[in-house]
């Protein structure tokens, strides 16, 4: 083997992607959750100036990727960004940085904190291989879904299940007004009547109470599985609702093992593709084991989106 | 014929180790590469070519690859 000229251990979980150009790499930049401080956004902004093409690309999974970067340079690059604790994020078949909407420190619609979550995920599973294929996982603060839960391996959506305190209750109706789902009317008494079947856990009727008569009775993550973009999109299926925040590593190792075992000598292929060969009972049940308290009773396979290509029975 | 084993090597540390072998070469001189099969197979040759080296074959063994090609100018 020839000298070795750079540290090849850079190059361990990702992150250098080939360019066009002879020598030329893009290097993706690991911001877990779409978050970094100003620090290390000027350190950024340095090490694009100094060994770059003079611009960054924002990823649409919330990476800041710098273009042109020289192989030769790597070694520098990862050194200089290390400076601010900025790290390279990863491609191929690994576990990504997970990607996460603003979280609830600062956004009204926040029910959970999906930045604290997106750090530990990072922390803890960032870059794991999968032996078969990239495995995304996203984290949205509520049923708005920013991040697009459905469309990642696993998608984790914030989610409270509402409980009334009638006695506190002033029968003003704005909880039924505000829920667009349908699943509060007032009744006779002029107190709330609760649809179960309706509620999607947005918490909009907790949100807007003037009194606090509605409040979380539990809170957690709705877990959608399976869900993919690209040549053959799927989106992701119910698997699980009300996971704690504290159990979101765990929940994912599991499913993670479950993809690394069946796809075995599947080679490329998706965990969607994997749940639709082997059925979404059998990854039910293997969650079953460890989370009985939160997995739904059944749920469907991912669903496949007719994108129409290829054209049947004419050329292009 | 030099042989480079890169088998076992994920992307793109593979790619970036025969680029590193490559340079200690002299331009004309055939070599070889073994690849896994998968993504080795699908981005190391093109990545080579893209870099200005000449694929000349590429064989399956028993469960990888071989990739011959000529190196290119600098």
């Amino acid at each position: 083997m020839a000298e070795q000229k750079i540290d090849l251990k850079n190059l361990k979980a990702g992150g250098f992607i080939k360019e066009r150009g002879k020598d030329l790499f893009t290097v993706r930049l690991r911001v877990p959750g779409g978050r970094l401080s100003v620090d290390r956004l000027s350190k950024i902004a340095e090490v694009a100036q100094k060994y770059g093409k003079g611009f960054v690309h924002l990823s649409v999974r919330q990476s800041i990727e710098l273009i042109n970067i020289n192989f030769n340079d790597f070694d520098a690059v990862v050194a200089e960004l290390g400076e601010e604790q900025q790290k390279v994020a990863s491609c191929g078949a690994r576990v990504r940085v997970p990607t996460a909407c603003g979280g609830c420190e600062y956004n009204p619609n926040g029910l959970v904190d999906t930045q604290k979550s997106a750090l530990e995920v990072d922390q803890k599973l960032f870059g794991t291989a999968t032996g078969h294929h990239k495995f995304k996982v996203c984290f949205a603060g509520c049923p708005f879904d920013c991040p697009k839960s459905a469309i990642n391996d696993v998608g984790f959506q914030g989610a409270v299940w509402p409980k009334l305190d009638a006695d506190g209750c002033i029968s003003c109706g704005l909880c039924a007004k505000s829920c667009t789902e349908g699943a509060l009317s007032m009744g006779a008494d002029k107190k709330p009547v609760f649809d179960a079947d309706k509620c999607i856990y947005c918490g909009d009727c907790i949100k807007v109470c003037p009194t606090g008569a509605w409040s979380a009775e539990k809170k957690g993550y709705t877990v959608r599985i399976g869900g993919k973009w690209g040549r053959r999109p799927l989106v992701g299926t119910l698997y699980a609702t009300f996971v704690p925040e504290e159990r979101v590593v765990d929940f994912i190792a599991v499913v993670l093992a479950w993809y690394q075992e069946k796809a075995e000598g599947a080679g490329r292929v998706r965990l969607g593709d994997i749940i639709i060969r082997e059925g979404w009972q059998s990854l039910l049940e293997r969650l079953r084991g460890d989370f009985p308290e939160y997995v739904v009773r059944e749920t469907i396979a991912p669903q496949i989106i007719q994108t129409q290509l290829p054209l049947t029975g004419r050329q292009a | 014929m030099q042989s480079i084993d890169l088998r076992g090597v994920s992307c793109p540390t593979n790619f970036v180790m025969a680029k590193l072998e490559l340079e200690d070469i002299e331009a004309g001189t055939t070599v070889e590469f073994l690849l896994d099969d998968g993504e080795p197979v699908k981005n190391v040759p093109r990545s080579l070519k893209d870099e200005g080296h000449k694929l000349l074959g590429l064989q399956e063994r028993e469960g990888y690859y071989v990739l011959t090609l000529e190196k290119g100018e600098d």
